[in-house]
């Protein structure tokens, strides 16, 4: 475990530009066998910036599929193939690893004034983890991929579907390690790794929301690896778990699916509120509203979120009363998340708002994951649900949390780290107009699946009535709006890497640890450790360093 | 008739109760994320920075705030669990007079079974005005029979039954979809209901007649498999009586006490020393791989048939007229007579 020292000695004067984490060390292999967090994050990035173009590219050919009613360029097994790897590959290797073991790993240590994670070694341990798992799962994809949907419900996915099932369900059970791995670390790290003065009240909110996180990751993973492995017991020996031919309950896959499932939307969604805690307050120059509140709105998000995955099930078979349970209990979980909703739009109430980009996919988000909040109220309410789960209404909702939410905060983020990261700024004007087209982008590709839901459209289908293709051709307008607007991004973000301009070590003048180390930060972060007098986002206390006021 | 399924009609009916609750909760949502999204441009301009140096003043807490937005949402958001519990509610009792269908699902059709001896693939006939309680099991993975029109669904599991009731209000044709992903014809597991007026619903049902009603094809499987061998209607049997058997409470060896539904009678059938009644002997054989669901079906129509009240209204039998048996369910307030209790010694 690297150990805070309070004091280094001051260095001498370095002759050269000094030495930062990107120039300490050369060569393909410094990258590899490294465990500097800040370095693992960014090979986080590479992968996961991978998974997600692979995975989007599958969305993409579904909508173009879905122009034409009876579908046009697949056959219908194709396209189960297709949906069933967009969302594999997207949940498991983009949504859950994106903001935790990216930005969360390059920002964390030094948000709380460490050198590194707890474990460096186990940090990369995990990378490689993830990559095994996600390579697994390529393979699966390319000896003729998985029909089964990402939920791989039983007993088709045990006794009917034909393609690789077991070579995808490992893939999902070794980067399962991977997360608990990332969890356990951040864990540790936030008990034993910070700075002098940094107590628990004082950490930044990201801290909090990743830390949330992190339970969920460490409690809910193993649900999942069990799951699977039972798939693939009953898959190779004929027990008899889940098939009812072989004396099994087809249900309790389900109930242990949405075990971990549902808490893994909360591993996908707070570290996006993590992100956008930490975009407002800077570019409205004023603390948090309700710290407190939204903190322990994050702890009871984490926790409650393990109570209601049988709403996944109100017309699967279960019992009346579960089915109550689990409705109560949904709308409990509902009320944090509405709490940080209104306590970040109070922020910027009295403010001094800035709307760089950053700040406007937080906007973004707020407005896209209020959207997919309320729709949630809607699958709540038993009567109302009977229809339209299973429907694209289902599809509409969970997007708009995890793309217009998740996403939408992970481009935010990654533009508000990137001075730090890279050293670099980017194209500001060029970022807005993507911004911009994601937003529009995604609203035009979700927005008509919402009606589509209502009227009766079920999901997972690869031809369908006549009368759904209207708001079916609007969805895959958008969609190729919103495919663009994901492309600009990585092409600029790659030139401002090489060409962009030099990066101020604090560009937007906020009071975070991670902002008072030099950009790019150096191997260790910290020349001297620093000793923390002020409370997360305190622009007075801070406001003669800042040169406010 | 064409297909309506852009349903601000009253087809269904609760398709009204949930129209109105559906847009009484967009008018409501959509009246905060307004406000949200207002509140949040109105921030973003008249609070936009003047100067680079600016330090608004640093507000950060206000109690009475935080109160107020996690109390009225908490008001609104139990109110709304309650009216959804309550027609979730509704959608779990099926009125007293409804008339079962039993459907059949497999990869990838629908096979619909009339209580009439009728059946259809992919397609379900109804009478408006009449509750439907469609007894569904699967052969294979699970489906869900989802009628859009009428704002209902449910999953169709294989190895239980499940049941959902439904009245169609205005006749027409309505989509009826596989909403759970069942494998590759997926898409294509889609049928019509067709909701008739209840006279050419008759009509219907006299040209569809099949070779007799279902229960009597029950009671032909009865015998055909000898059942009838042990099960006797009168007196003692090595199997226990099952007259009026249906959603009786019974007393199995375990000390347990289960409801004779469709799920248990299938499994008794099927799995025959699964849960076996107090006072009898695992001796009956297990009938698995030897009758089909619909067979199943027709075996539980005819023990639903043969009713409840023994000695007084007893069956000469069921022939022909047995269709008439079709929407007769048990009166359940009805105490059951103690001789037909399987357990008494």
């Amino acid at each position: 475990m690297a150990t805070i020292s309070i004091a280094e000695p001051p260095r001498p004067a370095p002759a050269r530009p000094r030495l930062n984490y990107l120039t300490e060390k050369t060569g393909l292999m410094s990258w590899l066998f490294t465990t500097d967090h800040k370095r693992i994050g960014l090979l986080y990035v590479l992968s996961i910036t991978f998974f997600f173009f692979f995975g989007g590219f599958f969305a993409l050919l579904m909508r173009l599929h879905l122009l034409l009613p009876q579908g046009w360029l697949f056959g219908h097994e194709t396209y189960n193939k297709l949906f069933s790897m967009h969302g594999i590959m997207m949940v498991w290797f983009f949504l859950i690893p994106s903001i935790p073991n990216t930005l969360g790993n390059f920002v964390l240590p030094m948000m709380i004034g460490a050198k590194d994670l707890a474990f460096p070694k186990l940090n990369l341990l995990s990378w490689y983890i993830f990559m095994l798992g996600g390579l697994t799962t390529l393979y699966a994809l390319v000896r003729g991929g998985v029909d089964t949907g990402w939920t791989f419900y039983t007993p088709f996915s045990t006794s009917y579907s034909t393609t690789f099932v077991i070579a995808a369900a490992v893939g999902i059970l070794i980067a399962g390690f991977s997360s608990i791995l990332t969890g356990l670390n951040f864990i540790a790290t936030v008990h034993r790794m910070r700075a002098p003065g940094l107590t628990w009240y004082r950490l930044p909110i990201f801290i909090w929301s990743t830390y949330a996180t992190s339970l969920i990751l460490v409690l809910a993973t193993p649900v999942l690896a069990i799951t699977l492995a039972m798939i693939a017991i009953e898959r190779v020996f004929q027990v008899g778990i889940f098939d009812p031919a072989l004396g099994g309950d087809p249900v309790l896959f389900q109930h242990m699916f949405w075990f971990y499932s549902h808490p893994a939307v909360y591993i996908m969604v707070l570290p996006a509120m993590a992100v956008v805690s930490e975009i407002i307050p800077t570019f409205s120059r004023k603390p948090i509203f309700g710290y407190k509140a939204v903190a322990f709105s994050s702890m009871a998000i984490a926790i409650i979120g393990f109570l209601v995955w049988g709403h996944h099930m109100f017309v699967a078979g279960e019992s009346a009363y579960a089915a109550m349970t689990f409705s109560l209990l949904s709308y409990m979980v509902a009320i944090p998340s509405a709490i940080k909703v209104f306590n970040w739009t109070a922020t910027m109430y009295k403010g001094s708002v800035q709307l760089d980009t950053p700040m406007l996919y937080a906007i973004g988000f707020v407005a896209l994951f209020t959207i997919g909040g309320m729709t949630g109220l809607f699958l709540a309410a038993l009567g109302i649900d009977v229809h339209v789960t299973d429907t694209y209404f289902v599809i509409a909702h969970f997007h708009y949390i995890m793309v217009g939410g998740t996403v939408m905060a992970f481009l935010g983020g990654v533009h508000y780290w990137w001075p730090k990261i890279s050293g670099k700024m980017y194209p500001e004007f060029l970022a807005k107009l993507s911004a911009l087209t994601v937003f529009l982008g995604f609203n035009l590709t979700f927005f008509p699946q919402f009606i589509l839901g209502y009227m009766g459209m079920p999901r997972r289908y690869a031809a369908y009535p006549p009368e759904f293709q209207v708001l079916n051709v609007l969805s895959t307008a958008g969609a190729s709006i919103l495919g663009v607007g994901y492309v600009v991004p990585l092409i600029y973000l790659i030139w401002a890497w090489k060409y962009g301009e030099r990066a101020p070590d604090n560009p937007w003048r906020t009071t975070g640890l991670e902002w008072k180390t030099p950009s790019p930060p150096p191997k260790h972060n910290f020349d001297v450790t620093p000793i923390v007098t002020w409370n997360a986002y305190d622009f007075e206390a801070q406001k003669e360093e800042l040169q406010l006021g | 008739m064409m297909p309506t399924c852009l349903a601000l009609l009253l087809q269904g009916s609760v398709t009204r109760e949930y129209n109105v609750f559906f847009w009484v909760m967009v008018a409501l949502c959509g009246a905060v994320g307004t406000g949200i999204a207002a509140f949040l441009v109105y921030c973003a301009w008249h609070y936009r920075r003047r100067s680079p140096n600016e330090l608004p003043p640093q507000i950060s807490m206000n109690i009475p705030a935080e109160v107020t937005w996690i109390a009225v949402p908490a008001l609104i958001f139990i109110s709304m669990f309650a009216y959804g519990l309550k027609m979730y509610f509704d959608l779990e009792r099926p009125p007293d007079n409804s008339e079962d269908v039993y459907v059949v699902a497999r990869q990838w059709m629908w096979k619909t079974q009339h209580l009439g001896g009728q059946r259809e693939i992919d397609t379900l006939h109804v009478p408006v005005g009449r509750a439907i309680r469609l007894n569904m099991i699967s052969q294979d993975v699970i489906h869900s029979f989802f009628i859009p029109a009428f704002r209902i669904k449910q999953d169709v599991l294989p190895g239980r039954y499940t049941s959902i009731w439904f009245k169609a209000v205005v006749p027409g044709t309505y989509h009826l979809f596989c909403a759970e992903y069942c494998g590759t014809e997926h898409s294509q597991m889609i049928g019509w209901i067709y909701a008739m007026n209840p006279k050419d619903y008759q009509i219907w049902l006299q040209q569809g007649a099949a070779e007799g009603s279902l229960a009597s094809t029950g009671e032909k499987l009865f015998h055909q498999f000898g059942c009838s061998n042990c099960h006797h209607f009168s007196g003692h049997g090595r199997g226990p009586n099952l007259r009026g058997l249906y959603m009786r409470p019974v007393q199995i060896t375990t000390g347990q006490t289960v409801v004779a539904d469709e799920t248990y009678i299938r499994e008794s059938i099927l799995q025959s020393r699964a849960k076996i009644v107090q006072g009898f002997q695992p001796i009956m054989p297990t009938f698995q791989g030897q009758l089909s669901e619909e067979q199943v079906a027709a075996l539980i129509a005819y023990l639903k048939a043969i009713g409840p009240a023994p000695g007084e209204e007893m069956p000469s039998g069921p022939g022909e007229e047995m269709g008439d048996y079709g929407g007769i369910r048990p009166d359940l307030s009805e105490p059951v007579a103690p001789a037909t209790k399987p357990g008494a010694r």
